[in-house]
């Protein structure tokens, strides 16, 4: 295999230096055209981006009920100390984001990638697999929660209809059992994961140069050792997409839960962060502040995990 | 490295008119929200009142409007209403009334009322009161006070929870209705030997709030109407030995509940007691909006929810009431306060009862001719009752019913215990709710 292990030097990163420097000076029109040109985007981005993230760091330093601005009180650390000590459902919500990951990062990814692989290799209908494959992405959220009430009734749904047949007598409670919920959610969410996923992977196979599969054929590698030893690591950049797609998309799992929780906040066996949030902070009587504090942990985590990937990811390159 | 890392060659001559064109839609997009917002406001047209309704639902909906081309026939005032989803009116309450809401809004009585009187957000309808006092009984005055003593509310119906039943299924089995709670769980044992779910229910999705009809109904038999306001208002421990003994009747009568409850809409409740799959349900007559048929709807009846303790009897009936508010800074006061004294008057309730009859007016000089005999019955056992709750959510902080207590108990409910855990858990939340 040694003949295939290091890949060739890409153009872009031997490419010499330019020879002619660059012009220095900007005309007055230039100069106010780049201004308008960075100033609108930055002033975007301070106003409704980094103004309510700072704006919710600060809140979370008090307590707020949302409603008159004379009524902030500042609490230092005691919204921290009350959601690490004194917030019973906090703990399982960390519990199921980390279930989230896990599960994602293992089963629809990677299966995701096995599609993409598969239909790659010019198999008849393959236009059809792939907008079969991909249509729950398509979908309104509405629309998924919609058909997965369907399929998890407990009455008259799909899944009970299907195992009262095999086995009656038998009734499972799919989203009401807060043992077994959090489960069926992953299961809709896996659903819609692996399309994704696998639009993503096909595009860069797409992209992706024969020639180093022929050579890799030539030397006598299999399918297996193809895709493992030589795809697969060519496509770096999209395995990063995918990875931090995936860590995003866990931490900040929100929607398919919402709404298969009926849209009334987190329900017993399937809180997660970003559910503590809306909890606290939409409704009749919010809770601003202890609401930002979660917000800000949720904030810290995504931060640490993607900051780590990506300085490591980064460094790698430089050298 | 394959894949394209080569920078893509110059666009040629056009690019910069491209950018520049690109920037003038970002920016005229930024730009949009603000320009609607300096000139997309209401204009305060003397004779147009505003109204903000939470009667989403087709049957409300017409009702409303029934009720409001009356007054504007009567008043030659215009009504402009704007109608919003209940679920997303009750989520929005807040920034809704902080921002720029309707003159006349929709709204329930009790704890939710008084909390936005006490923050400001409402204006004082004292000078309604003066008018429409007469038609109604001091519970409604009660309930539609703020803390500060003002009138903030004008009531136009509620509805009565109860335990619901088919006569025919009755009929055919020999069952009785119980008085008692050992009448009452002896029924739901034979009903469950008889192959029926006992007591219907479904508290999945979002509609978990339905446990609490029971709950409620448990700790006031049990523990009294003074115990469980006090409970509501967050002012005792939620591991008070009295509610303790709640959980404890409740666990008795949990092996009596419909199988699979916490993935079933109420809807799907209510149905299986109308196929007769179940015998009993405890729910408000708003059960009434799923019958379709109006032979199924006389074969419908309810008892009042059986005594616990005899010292407290079947005093209290809980009677959720909705009704009207006006918002703190109306912009047409005079149109809103005429808007809001023909909303109290018998004349608005008995049109809105004509088009909605899941509900009973609470203006007692309301016509009660039309009634069904659900409505009648209905009406009876509001005017008997000595003190009428609201509900869970509604004597109680909002917030602390929906994030803490409701997945506490639908949990609990699901593997009932002596419910310690759970207690200890409620009551740890406790302060952060009630101390403001």
């Amino acid at each position: 295999m040694s003949s295939v292990r290091p890949a060739p030097p890409s153009p872009a990163s031997s490419a010499p230096p330019r020879a002619r420097p660059r012009p220095r000076r900007l005309g007055p029109g230039d100069r106010v055209f780049l201004a308008v040109l960075i100033g609108i985007p930055l002033i975007a981005l301070l106003v409704f981006v980094w103004l309510p993230a700072l704006a919710s760091v600060g809140l979370s330093f008090t307590s707020w009920d949302g409603i008159a601005l004379s009524d902030i009180h500042w609490t230092g650390l005691g919204n921290y100390q009350e959601i690490f000590t004194n917030y019973p459902p906090f703990w399982p919500a960390v519990r199921h984001n980390v279930v989230w990951l896990l599960f994602t990062a293992l089963l629809p990814t990677p299966f995701g990638i096995f599609l993409a692989y598969q239909l790659d290799r010019k198999i008849r209908f393959t236009r059809i697999y792939q907008t079969a494959i991909f249509l729950p992405m398509v979908l309104s959220l509405a629309v998924v929660g919609f058909i997965w009430e369907i399929i998890y009734n407990p009455d008259n749904g799909l899944l009970n209809g299907v195992l009262n047949g095999v086995a009656p007598g038998h009734h499972i409670d799919w989203l009401g059992d807060p043992d077994l919920n959090l489960w069926a959610v992953l299961v809709a969410s896996a659903w819609r994961h692996t399309g994704y996923i696998m639009i993503l992977y096909l595009a860069g196979l797409k992209g992706f140069d024969p020639a180093l599969k022929e050579a890799a054929a030539l030397d006598g590698a299999n399918g297996r050792q193809t895709f493992l030893r030589v795809v697969f690591p060519a496509l770096k950049p999209v395995n990063i997409i995918i990875l931090v797609v995936t860590v995003m998309e866990s931490l900040r799992a929100f929607d398919i839960v919402y709404v298969l929780g009926g849209g009334v906040g987190s329900k017993p066996g399937m809180e997660l962060l970003s559910l503590l949030i809306t909890d606290n902070i939409i409704g009749e009587s919010s809770h601003i502040g202890y609401g930002s504090a979660l917000a800000v942990v949720l904030l810290l985590v995504s931060l640490a995990a993607i900051g780590t990937f990506l300085f490591q990811n980064f460094r790698k390159e430089d050298q | 490295m394959t894949l394209s890392r080569t920078p893509s060659p110059a666009s040629g001559p056009g690019r910069r008119g491209v950018v520049r064109g690109a920037l003038g839609i970002g920016a005229a997009a930024l730009a949009a929200p603000v320009l609607t917002a300096c000139g997309g406001g209401p204009s305060a047209d003397p004779k147009t009142v505003t109204f903000g309704s939470n009667g989403a639902d087709a049957t409300p909906k017409s009702a409303y409007a029934a009720v409001t081309s009356a007054f504007t026939k009567e008043s030659g005032l215009t009504v402009k209403t704007n109608t919003v989803d209940h679920d997303t009116f009750q989520k929005s309450i807040s920034t809704y009334l902080q921002g720029t809401p309707d003159d006349v809004f929709t709204w329930f009585a009790g704890y939710r009322m008084q909390y936005f009187a006490k923050k400001g957000l409402a204006h004082p309808v004292d000078d309604v009161w003066e008018k429409i006092g007469a038609g109604f009984s001091d519970a409604a005055k009660q309930l539609s006070r703020g803390l500060d003593g003002k009138y903030y509310f004008v009531p136009l119906y509620n509805y009565p929870w109860a335990v619901f039943y088919r006569k025919s299924l009755f009929q055919e089995r020999g069952y009785e209705e119980p008085r008692t709670w050992s009448e009452f769980t002896a029924l739901a044992k034979r009903m469950k030997k008889d192959g029926l779910s006992p007591i219907a229910s479904g508290y999945g999705g979002g509609d978990s709030w339905s446990i609490l009809g029971a709950f409620d109904y448990l700790n006031l038999r049990a523990n009294g109407y003074d115990f469980h306001m006090s409970l509501m208002r967050g002012e005792v421990a939620w591991t008070d030995p009295r509610t303790v003994r709640t959980l404890d009747l409740w666990r008795e009568l949990s092996p009596y509940y419909q199988q699979g409850a916490g993935g079933r809409s109420w809807q799907d409740a209510a149905q299986s007691l109308l196929d007769k799959k179940s015998g009993m349900a405890v729910i408000g007559l708003f059960l009434g909006q799923q019958i379709t048929d109006e032979k199924l709807r006389e074969d419908i009846d309810f008892f009042a929810f059986p005594e616990i303790d005899p010292s407290f009897g079947q005093d209290t009936v809980e009677a959720p009431t909705d009704g009207f508010m006006l918002s703190r800074r109306p912009k047409n006061l005079d149109a809103a306060n005429r808007l809001l004294e023909f909303l109290g008057s018998a004349k608005a309730e008995n049109l809105y009862m004509g088009v909605d009859p899941s509900n009973v007016a609470v203006n007692s000089q309301a016509d009660t001719g039309s009634y069904n005999a659900l409505q009648k019955k209905s009406a009876e056992l509001i005017a008997e009752a000595k003190h009428i709750t609201q509900f869970g959510d509604r004597d109680s902080d909002p917030g602390f019913i929906s994030t803490v207590v409701l997945p506490g108990l639908t949990q609990w409910l699901g593997h009932p215990d002596d419910g310690s855990a759970l207690l200890k858990t409620i009551e740890s939340q406790r302060s952060r709710f009630f101390t403001a």
